[in-house]
């Protein structure tokens, strides 16, 4: 596959419907050229899943999701024989008389289940592999994940080691709820996601939401970024915002300072709390919209 | 793949990319002394995306390298600095502005512990060419940094290296290592009392059983694996307690080395994260380091600001659901006894158990009537005496239970 341009990189995650800054369209450009995986760190709701939905898009291609989780092993992240089928085969083939031919059959292929790991590598065309909140898994997991990580290679006592077909397109997202290795940060590019600025907020309000106009568009953004200022317990992410902004077009709502009110009441789209929702009183609520031109 | 699939060789390389190659072997050096982690699979890496024509514009570049070389939010935000300073000559003054965070009250004397070592960066910066005696140089400065160091000491107020007496040491390291025995061996426990397991192994069970035809005779279980603890030990350095700190930076010593998992803060009127500071083998230089992390040490106390610092920026790292918070503290707020309160509320919330320690509370005759220790009190597990080492050692019970 042809390498992109970061410029390049940058148009097709546009057409995808995501808005990136320059340095995240390198990111992406060179995890191509250098075939490593990317680290995405940062706030919740940064929009660091939705990376890799774009990536996949840009791409062309499948996107494999694999959520983290404490407790997360390789049967669930890997693979898993299909017991319930395999006891069925075995009770069928009572009367043959080759217990080895049955043992072959029971552990082929047909009685695999593939999980998302195994699914990323067996593919012909590279998909997008998502490990989505790698720090919420054990530590032994992520032994491992490096392990293949690197060798694109997994071994299955019944069955051999499976070769990857095509290298995927790995994005791994952390939220710093713990530490992660050196030795995984070391393998993996890095990205730090920040909360975009009210300009590019609001074009991703308008990707996203078509209905909203430029005016709109650009009024809840910074109407966001203010109350992202605010000491609050949940900081709205993205997520959020595009919440808000469809509440706002959905109510009719063309400018703001026409409709304080609803604005205020429609706040509970971004404010998940009840000490938030506390916090932003109606006079907090009108002295932000006043900020906001 | 492009081109450039395999690392260009020195052969191949025409005079101008041999600059090109050496400049770019003195910016590695140059982030290595700004403690990036840069192996040879990076160097080779950055060289494939000059060849791959990132070099053409300063703003790609960078990008590209800040993603190629970072590993941590650290790394993130001082990079653009060290990049400009390297590249474009920008002066060394404009890069500490540029790699300085918003003004958050503990990050200071960490940003001036940066400042040093970019400082250091910059020496590299005029060392364009390699020479042969590399080891060598490397050893000047590494000298030079310690020189560094030794220098802000005689600033900071407090000495902690009049702390690192053998004796001392080695007696704290015992206290801490009796504790964290404590605090393990009851997790061993739990743990053979688990090995019956809640949960059916489906695929080792039908490993042991194919010789039964595949019936199920002998069932495999499995659980869980335990965490084990974490003790996050959060000290107060302020003038009050300036008869205890010794004593205690002692044990945090200790427990960071014999604890499995354990972090250290230290707290005056701002926090600041101890752990890799105090994770140096040798004593002295890690109360190097320390004295200057906690300069201002030795002042006032504002133990819910700290707090507040520690659950906004820490805490979602440091807690999991199996930690243990030991806050050893006299409680002399001299901030709002309010904030301490909602702060201690918060930290309660996340962790498993609160541990206060008080060396007041050894004397005759005190009651927790500060109002920063009243405040604190209802959020508090286990609120204990423990000025001196032994008192530390007496308490072993009391934690093994938590």
């Amino acid at each position: 596959m042809a390498t992109l341009s970061r410029d390049a990189v940058a148009g097709r995650l546009a057409e995808a419907g995501y808005i990136a800054d320059a340095e995240l369209a390198t990111a992406i450009a060179i995890m191509q050229l250098l075939q490593r995986p990317l680290l995405l760190e940062g706030e919740a709701g940064v929009g660091k899943t939705e990376v890799a939905k774009a990536l996949a898009a840009v791409h062309g291609t499948e996107l494999i999701r694999l959520q983290c989780y404490e407790g997360l092993d390789q049967s669930t992240a890997l693979y898993e024989w299909n017991y319930q089928r395999q006891l069925l085969a075995i009770e069928a083939h009572k009367g043959s008389s080759d217990p080895d031919r049955i043992e072959d059959a029971v552990f082929s292929g047909r009685y695999l289940l593939e999980r998302p790991l195994l699914a990323a590598i067996r593919r012909r065309t590279p998909p997008v592999l998502l490990i989505d909140e790698i720090d919420r898994a054990d530590e032994e997991f992520e032994a491992f994940l490096l392990e293949l990580l690197s060798d694109w290679q997994v071994s299955i006592p019944e069955l051999g080691t499976i070769k990857a077909e095509a290298i995927p397109h790995v994005v791994l997202t952390s939220n710093g709820t713990r530490e992660l290795s050196d030795a995984l940060r070391r393998r993996c590019l890095y990205h730090y996601l920040d909360y975009p600025d009210a300009e590019r907020e609001a074009r991703i309000v308008m990707a996203r939401i078509p209905r909203a106009g430029a005016t709109l568009s650009l009024q809840i953004a910074r109407m966001v970024e203010a109350i992202r200022k605010e000491d609050l317990r949940k900081v709205p992410g993205v997520a959020e915002t595009l919440d808000w902004a469809a509440a706002l077009v959905g109510l009719e709502v063309d400018n703001l300072h026409d409709r304080p009110e609803t604005v205020h009441e429609t706040l509970m789209c971004l404010l998940k709390t009840r000490e938030d929702s506390a916090r932003m009183a109606r006079a907090v609520t009108d002295r932000l919209l006043g900020k906001v031109a | 793949m492009s081109c450039c699939g395999t690392p260009p060789t020195l052969e191949e390389l025409d005079d101008v990319s041999r600059l090109v190659s050496a400049k770019l072997a003195a910016f590695l050096k140059t982030l290595r002394e700004a403690s990036f982690p840069v192996s040879l699979q990076e160097g080779q890496d950055a060289a494939r995306l000059l060849a791959a024509g990132y070099g053409k514009r300063a703003s790609l570049l960078r990008s590209a390298f800040k993603n190629l070389f970072s590993a941590r939010k650290a790394d993130w935000e001082k990079f653009d600095g060290i990049f400009d300073a390297f590249w474009l000559r920008r002066g060394v003054r404009a890069r500490a502005a540029a790699a300085g965070t918003p003004a958050n009250a503990n990050r200071s004397p960490i940003k001036s512990l940066q400042e040093a070592s970019e400082r250091k960066g910059g020496d590299g910066t005029f060392d364009q060419v390699p020479s042969s005696d590399q080891p060598e140089e490397r050893e000047r400065l590494g000298e030079g940094r310690a020189e560094g160091a030794t220098r802000a000491e005689t600033l900071a107020s407090t000495d902690f290296r009049k702390l690192s007496d053998p004796a001392d040491i080695a007696e704290a390291h015992a206290v801490a290592a009796r504790l964290a025995r404590a605090m393990r061996a009851r997790l061993t426990r739990r743990d053979r009392a688990r090995r019956r397991g809640y949960r059916l192994d489906l695929r080792r069970t039908i490993h042991r059983n194919i010789s039964h035809g595949g019936a199920p005779v002998s069932l495999v279980r499995r659980q869980r694996k335990e965490k084990p603890l974490r003790l996050v030990v959060l000290l107060d350095a302020s003038g009050s307690m300036s008869m205890y700190t010794g004593t205690f930076l002692r044990f945090i010593h200790g427990v960071l080395d014999e604890f499995r998992e354990a972090e250290a803060f230290l707290f005056h009127t701002r926090l600041a994260h101890v752990s890799d500071a105090m994770k140096e083998k040798d004593v002295a230089r890690a109360l190097d380091r320390l004295s200057l992390l906690a300069q201002g040490a030795g002042g006032g106390t504002r133990i819910g600001e700290s707090l507040a610092t520690f659950n906004r920026s820490h805490a979602a790292r440091v807690i999991h659901s199996r930690t243990c918070v030991m806050i050893v503290s006299d409680g002399y707020e001299t901030g709002d006894a309010r904030t301490l309160g909602r702060e201690m509320a918060g930290l309660a919330r996340r962790c498993r158990r609160i541990v206060w320690l008080n060396p007041m509370m050894g004397w005759e005759g005190y009651a927790p009537e500060a109002a920063g220790i009243r405040a604190a009190l209802p959020h508090v597990d286990l609120m204990a005496p423990a000025h001196t080492l032994k008192s530390l050692a007496a308490l072993e019970p009391y934690l093994a239970k938590l």
